[in-house]
């Protein structure tokens, strides 16, 4: 029998490698030998320090989406809203980093609590109907997402700038980017967010498994019901956790206005940022240190797949639905939970 | 020579890292019931499901009418006539009575299911054994007790002579238990032979033959019922002697510690369901509430502790008002609660039940300073009241999830009787458990109040509220509509009482 630790550490591994050999299956399928895919794809994630810094630079905004919906799991809550809460973030965090002119050690910080406190002011307001009309937080969520893609948009063309389709670039006061990075790391896109986004990933752990705040927003996530009996005021959980949350999808935003690009461009489509938060999230076990780990995964799958068709002649399309698989089998985790789960039972 | 038809011999089922059975004998014969006696977790619902051919034994012997056999899944057992009735009921929900019964073993007539004949069939099968089913309604729509006689139903339409029924009296109302008694009774008449599992005595004295008695997943042994008697029952499933009549010494009562004044609390759905009620409880006395469920005590209990608003009157604690104060604060103020529904309300099952003993003070010094937690403060306190009040778990850092509910229990009462409230209010504090954890919580209850505090005790069990009220308020549609002590008054009466007849009249019969 294995512990319930032992079991937490499986299931994430046994869904990447069973993502990993049902890509090999589809890659053989169609004429292409799956181990130099995935050695392109080990290249493309690791090869040279110029890959090694783009991994990081994506994995960095995973992070603080799959945090994001980590915390608002821990209490009960699903946030498909990271996505929206992302633009928002994205947009203050240019707005103020471009418009703004003091000193590095105010114009940053202030940067990133803007792009936080919008993030959680998107949090909020699906919190805030969830706690006094009860109305279910995914379908908010989902709605304030096509709203903060719209209106991002908007504020871009008419308010930011005059009809122009990107913004102005951050001041140097405001970026995350380094010339010392950029220089180790052959010109890639990394920067200093990765460490504010580990320093989240900290915060939230110990926020969680530490705090009486925590005791709270995990006890009302189990059970609402025993948590308001407890004394416990189940509402203003339920709407902190949403601002908590929001805030960190915020950071997020944060990440691709002040480190990888620079400036805001109107999107037509979602960035994904936030909705492959919650696949992050769901390998990462909803635990800080998880979503950690998973983030770096999908960095690595996302940078390294852009190698496979170069290096071993697999069609982006086909690298494409490869990933995708690997992701389908990580979201499915908790199918292969429950099959484990049966064995165990059946041991003996 | 006995006339068995079952036989379980030498029977050992073990699970991972338990013995749930172990060197079990049950020997039931042609047309008895058969009570299966012992305490939660003792293993009666596996010797059953190992009957059944839902687990398969590590040793032992099975015959059925004098037939070695090899029961190795629940088809065959149904070929060897044996139904079981398991304690949690598998019915289609949005089926009728009959479609779940004939499910699976569907009569077809030009290979088209057969309705009406089955109809017919189970029309005839409830007439015989007084079961008063109708084949056409809806699960959904039938009452639990009824749900339960459609699972018999079920098993008798498979053509079984061995029914299994699985503490079957655990969700029915007394009323439907009697029926359930009577309807026993008809079905050994016509030769079929029944194991009843319960832990519950007086069932056993009322219709079973004999019993046979397990303790932790040890077989005990076989009495006859009628040479036996409650007490020798209870002492040979918990191991001990147990008492049933709860010792215990006059009451002091002191000052008035709980005073309710013209109280009026609403419902969910906005019926006013505590009408004007007054009550006052006082120091050093235990006050039960008696009454048909449904009269009101549950909104009672939950306007005193502020789950609920109250929409008009005074609730006073040491006469300071309490009325719509918020949960916490009454808390503070000096109320436990032990809460009727320990899964909802009690407990959040998937913390550990360490965490679970700091649920109301978690915030409070010593388990947090400046908004951090002090784990190893936490389990130091939880580690104290896990051994005094005997908590059988694996660990501290084991989920509530996975203890029994016994034990559940008994950690609830811990951290309520530990934070030495002014007032312990206990909502059905024993429900479901055996004699062992009921015995034990009274006894609480009472050394509580013997340190001077103020019970309030809610209870739809009378010998509960006889046995340890020292005084008893009679709640009907919204009001304490008498209140007595448990010398003046006796089962009879109070049970008139709770339907709503007055002291007069309920005294002349
Ligand atoms: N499927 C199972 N896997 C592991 N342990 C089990 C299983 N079923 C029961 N047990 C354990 O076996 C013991 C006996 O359980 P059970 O037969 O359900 O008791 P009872 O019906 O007498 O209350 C308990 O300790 C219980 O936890
Ligand atoms: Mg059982």
């Amino acid at each position: 029998m294995f512990s319930n630790r032992l079991f937490n550490v499986l299931v994430p591994i046994i869904s990447v490698l069973l993502g990993l050999i049902a890509g090999a299956i589809i890659m053989l399928a169609f004429g292409y030998n799956p181990i130099e895919g995935y050695i392109a794809l080990w290249n493309g994630a690791f090869g040279s320090s110029y890959f090694f810094g783009e991994t990081v630079r994506q994995a960095t905004p995973y992070i603080l989406t799959g945090l994001s919906v980590a915390f608002a799991f821990r209490s009960g809550l699903f946030n498909i809203g990271a996505e929206g809460q992302v633009f928002v973030g994205w947009l203050a965090a240019v707005w103020i980093g471009s418009s703004l002119d003091a000193p590095m050690f105010i114009h940053l910080p202030l940067t990133l609590i803007g792009a936080a406190l919008a993030g959680a002011f998107w949090g909020f307001i699906p919190g805030l109907l969830k706690a006094t009309k009860g109305v279910h937080e995914v379908i908010i969520t989902i709605m304030m997402n096509y709203i903060a893609l719209h209106f991002s948009n908007y504020m871009i063309r008419y308010v930011l700038t005059d009809g122009s389709d990107t913004t102005d670039r951050v001041l140097p006061s405001a970026s995350l980017a380094s010339e010392w990075l950029l220089e180790i790391t052959s010109f890639s896109r990394m920067h200093w967010g990765i460490l504010i986004a580990l320093f989240a990933a900290v915060v939230v752990w110990f926020l969680l498994e530490k705090t009486t705040a925590g005791y709270e927003l995990r006890s009302v996530g189990y059970n609402p019901h025993a948590s308001r009996y407890a004394g416990m005021n189940v509402k203003k959980n339920i709407i902190l956790s949403m601002v908590i949350a929001g805030a960190l999808a915020g950071l997020g935003g944060a990440m691709a206005g002040l480190g990888t690009f620079g400036y805001m461009p109107t999107h037509s489509a979602f960035t994904n940022l936030g909705f492959d938060g919650i696949a992050v999230a769901l390998l990462g076990g909803n635990a800080a240190l998880g979503t950690v780990i998973a983030a770096f995964l999908f960095g690595v799958l996302k940078i390294g797949a852009l190698n496979m068709p170069t290096a071993a002649g697999v069609p982006s399309e086909l690298v494409e639905i490869v990933t995708a698989l690997i992701i389908f089998f990580v979201a499915s985790s908790y199918m292969i939970r429950w099959i484990l789960l049966r064995f165990k039972k059946e041991e003996k | 020579m006995d006339n068995y038809v079952v036989e379980m011999l030498r029977i050992r089922k073990e699970f991972p890292g338990i013995v749930a059975n172990n060197n079990i004998n049950l020997q039931v014969k042609q047309g008895e019931i058969h009570a299966l006696l012992g305490e939660n977790g003792a293993g009666k619902s596996t010797l059953m499901n190992v009957l059944f051919g839902l687990y398969q034994p590590e040793k032992g012997e099975i015959r059925i009418k004098g037939e070695k056999v090899n029961i190795t899944d629940p088809n065959v057992a149904n070929d060897l006539g044996i139904g079981m009735v398991h304690q949690h009921f598998m019915l289609v929900d949005t089926f009728t009575v009959t479609q779940n019964i004939i499910l699976g073993t569907e009569p077809k007539k030009n290979s088209v299911v057969d309705v009406k004949k089955a109809e017919e069939e189970i029309i005839a099968l409830s007439e015989k054994y007084g079961l008063h089913v109708d084949p056409r309604a809806k699960i959904r729509d039938i009452s639990v007790g009824m749900q339960q006689r459609v699972e018999i139903l079920k098993t008798l339409y498979r053509g079984s002579d061995v029914l299994i029924l699985d503490e079957p009296t655990a969700v029915l109302t007394p009323q439907e238990i009697n029926e359930l008694m009577d309807i026993m009774k008809s079905l050994i008449s016509e030769g079929i032979s029944i194991i009843l599992i319960t832990h519950k005595l007086k069932e056993i004295m009322e219709v079973c033959d004999r019993c046979t008695v397990i303790r932790k997943g040890e077989g005990i042994g076989t009495v006859t019922v009628k040479d036996s008697n409650p007490n020798e029952l209870a002492s040979l499933m918990v191991g001990r002697e147990v008492s049933f009549t709860t010792e215990k010494t006059p009451p002091k009562p002191k000052d008035v510690v709980l005073s309710i004044k013209d109280l009026q609390v609403k419902d969910i759905r906005n019926a006013m369901m505590v009408k004007g009620l007054n009550l006052d409880v006082k120091a050093g006395e235990i006050v039960g509430i008696a009454g048909i469920d449904g009269n009101g005590q549950t909104e009672l209990i939950e306007a005193i502790t502020g789950l609920r608003p109250s929409e008009s009157g005074e609730i006073l604690l040491n006469n300071k008002a309490i009325t719509n104060m918020s949960p916490r604060k009454v808390t503070e103020s000096g109320i436990s609660h032990i809460p009727q529904d320990r899964h909802k309300f009690g407990l959040v099952l998937d913390f550990p039940i360490g965490e679970n003993m700091v649920l109301q003070t978690y915030y409070q010094k010593p388990y947090a300073n400046k908004g951090v937690l002090s784990f190893k403060r936490i389990y130091d306190h939880a580690k104290k009241l896990i051994e005094e009040y005997d908590v059988r778990t694996p660990n501290l850092y084991t989920a509530a999830r996975a203890l029994s509910g016994g034990n559940q229990q008994k950690a609830i009462i811990a951290r309520e009787v530990d934070r030495s409230p002014d007032l312990l209010i206990a909502a059905q504090p024993t429900r479901g458990l055996d004699v062992g954890a009921i015995e034990f919580i009274h006894k609480k209850l009472i050394e509580e109040r013997d340190k001077g505090r103020a019970v309030l005790l809610l209870s739809f069990e009378l010998d509960e509220i006889m046995n340890v009220s020292d005084r008893i308020a009679v709640m009907f549609d919204g009001n304490i509509v008498e209140n007595v002590t448990p010398e003046e008054t006796n089962e009879q009466e109070l049970g008139l009482l709770m339907a709503g007849s007055s002291k007069e009249k309920a005294g002349e019969s």
